[in-house]
């Protein structure tokens, strides 16, 4: 056999892996009931590839090829080491018998395997951070290193959370399954949360390589399309919508040394039109579904702003109405925070001022920096000057995020003189 | 009268080979505490970190990883007795290998008539 | 496969109920109890006495020592044990939410670990 023939089905494998392998993954971790089992078996099913694709060629289905030689090579390891532990000869003749129907892996099937491996991944018996390690390493194949990279940790401390998350898999006995009707809204809503989560730690990246951790919002995004292909819940198509609307933003809103820009101050003509469209009618799709839930009001507010050529063009009568939506959905501080803004924009500044008074009065956002960000700007603009300084400086006391400082300082500084 | 017997210890402090020899000895004194007919029950139990936390609020469930408490020393397994009385049930607390090195907590079990029994 | 379902709450929301209170949940308990044995999925349950009335027992170089009191402070305390025979972890969880401690405390669900050959001998019998 040449070398350029092997080269070339190297590059075949390669594809194959990149497209493949997760699909693989899930299939065999249901055909053989343990995740670490299943790795070695993938392993081995793409070391097999790659010589017996350079002898016989591709073969015409490679996921099923890769799917049966993996749960052959399973089978076959089992049988070795049963030589030494007898319980394992049983386990290999269940295994053989249970799964030799080609059936078991058709594509209907393997997407479903897909699906029961996001949701045992994000299973809330586990701790979000190992739902997230989880998902990234299992459902879209980061290594260890490249996750601890992207969370700014190490990767024992990634792996760590790996073995942990798999030995309680196993001994608490998760199920690998796609949760019941009933049990679905809940348990989606953890999918989501990871997927939101794993978007955010890319998006407001405010330390570490930008590069790898936009990786993290493209990844999440990837998951969300993954998600709604398998699962077109409208809270799927929501935080979907949501991540493509916020991206869609992603050049626009750091100046070239790295300053954030607000919304406002934003060169719309950098803005992903494609990202936006994409955006726009999948908040349309969920919304039609009249299940709204508040990725979908989150979205559709992010969409009322792509929307608007110019800021000043802003519908804020509509982003109102859609907070208190929201608000009713989840009644949060920070969501009301955020209503005050938007009335401050619809009625004036002393409206806002006056709400955001009232929340910080209750004092639930007392220590939230951008409470006190947004109440500084209100008082600016109506030339409280000494108000608008107290606040500033407040928030620049409890933000913890280096361009956010930068950027309040920036406010602090363009302040009139202490004439008050 | 049924005592629970709680057996707390340092779950990272045995080696695989001591909790095997910890799960003999637990074997042999449940048996012979069966042959007095002492005997209702007893489990040893995953370590905390297979441990789930279930509530329910405004009809919500909740579920999380990890125990309801985090303690020094952690719940390991658990012996139900019939014992005369205290003072039986903390002999036979004593006796529990886990005793020697970490802790034995002796709880009165409440009767409720009509509750299955092991 | 086996777990232990372990009803945490605070002794003193359960003592500040009234008496009517503190009956209702006892009557709902037994009757999801009984619910649960005819399901097969309730092996035993145990409703423990408070904190109050628990000892702890050491025994150190040979020697036991009886101190009063639980093993350890904690803002919720251990009330009662359900062990219960499920599918998974996902039925245990059903099977815990259920409880009416669920809704004052929390429920632990702990899988039992089973013990292999020899030493299963006990437990069976």
């Amino acid at each position: 056999m040449s070398e350029d023939v092997t080269k070339q089905v190297r590059e075949v494998v390669d594809a194959v892996y990149r497209s493949e392998s997760r699909h693989v993954l899930a299939t065999l971790i249901r055909l053989l009931g343990d995740f670490n089992a299943a790795e070695e078996a993938l392993h081995d099913a793409f070391t097999v590839a790659v010589e017996q694709w350079s002898r016989d060629g591709v073969p015409a289905n490679p996921r099923a090829w890769l799917v049966s030689t993996g749960r052959f090579k399973a089978i076959d390891g089992m049988r070795r080491r049963a030589r030494f532990d007898a319980s394992l000869t049983e386990l290999a003749q269940q295994l053989e018998s249970s799964t030799s129907e080609a059936k078991e892996w058709d594509d209907e099937s393997v997407e479903d395997d897909r699906l029961r491996l996001i949701f045992t991944c994000c299973h809330p018996a586990l701790s979000p951070e190992v739902q997230v390690a989880m998902t990234l390493r299992e459902v879209c194949g980061l290594t260890t290193e490249e996750i601890a990279r992207a969370f700014l940790t190490t990767p024992p401390t990634v792996a760590q959370r790996i073995v942990r998350a798999k030995r309680k898999i196993r001994d608490a006995r998760i199920p690998y399954e796609v949760p019941s009707e009933k049990d679905l809204p809940d348990r989606l809503d953890a999918v989501l949360r990871v997927v939101y989560l794993v978007f955010n730690e890319g998006y407001s990246a405010s330390s570490g390589g930008s590069l790898t951790r936009h990786d993290l919002s493209a990844e999440a995004i990837r998951l969300g399309r993954l998600l709604i292909e398998l699962l077109p819940e409208p809270e799927a198509l929501g935080l979907l919508a949501l991540m493509l609307l916020h991206d869609s933003r992603r050049s626009a809103r750091t100046s070239p040394t790295g300053e954030l820009v607000l919304l406002e101050d934003q060169d719309r003509s950098l803005w992903n039109r494609d990202q936006i469209t994409k955006g726009v009618s999948l908040v349309e799709r969920s919304l039609s579904s009249r299940r709204v839930g508040p990725y979908t009001l989150q979205a559709a507010i992010a969409a009322v702003h792509a929307e608007a050529p110019i800021a000043a063009a802003t519908d804020w009568s509509q982003i109102v109405g859609l907070y208190e939506l929201l608000f009713q959905a989840d009644p949060s501080p920070v969501v009301e925070l955020n209503r005050a803004v938007a009335v401050a924009m619809r009625d004036g500044p002393l409206a806002g001022l006056t709400l955001i008074d009232a929340i910080l009065a209750r004092s639930d956002l007392e220590n939230y920096h951008l409470a006190h960000a947004a109440r500084a700007d209100l008082c600016r603009r109506l030339g409280r000057t000494a108000e608008a300084r107290a606040s500033y400086e407040r928030a620049l006391g409890l933000t913890k995020q280096e361009p956010e400082r930068r950027f309040l300082e920036r406010r602090l500084s363009a302040l009139p003189d202490k004439t008050c | 009268m049924k005592y629970m017997l709680l057996i707390y210890g340092d779950e990272q402090a045995l080696s695989e080979n001591e909790r095997q020899d910890c799960y003999a000895e637990s074997t042999q004194l449940a048996q012979q505490l069966h042959s007095n007919g002492q005997y209702l029950a007893a489990n040893p139990l995953q370590p905390t970190a297979m441990a789930t936390s279930v509530r329910v609020r405004d009809g919500k469930r909740l579920v999380t990883d990890g125990p309801f408490a985090e303690t020094r020393e952690q719940l390991g397994g658990y012996f139900l007795v019939d014992a005369k009385n205290l003072d039986e049930a903390i002999a036979i607390a004593a006796r529990i290998p886990t005793a020697r090195k970490g802790t034995v907590e002796v709880r009165p079990v409440v009767e409720i008539p009509g509750l299955p029994t092991g | 496969m086996k777990y232990l379902l372990m009803c945490c709450t605070e002794e003193k929301k359960l003592t500040a109920l009234s008496k009517s209170e503190s009956d209702a949940l006892m009557d709902e308990t037994s009757a999801y109890c009984g619910a649960l044995r005819k399901s097969g999925h309730l092996i035993v349950a145990e409703p423990l006495e408070p904190v109050q009335m628990a000892m702890t027992v050491r025994v150190r170089n040979g020697k036991v020592s009886v101190t009063d009191g639980p093993f350890a402070e904690t803002k919720e305390q251990i009330g009662g044990f359900f062990l219960i025979n499920a599918r998974d972890l996902n039925e245990a969880i059903q099977v815990a939410s259920r409880f009416p401690s669920a809704r004052i405390g929390s429920i632990e669900v702990r899988p039992v670990r089973e013990l292999q050959g020899s030493h299963r001998a006990a437990a069976a019998s």
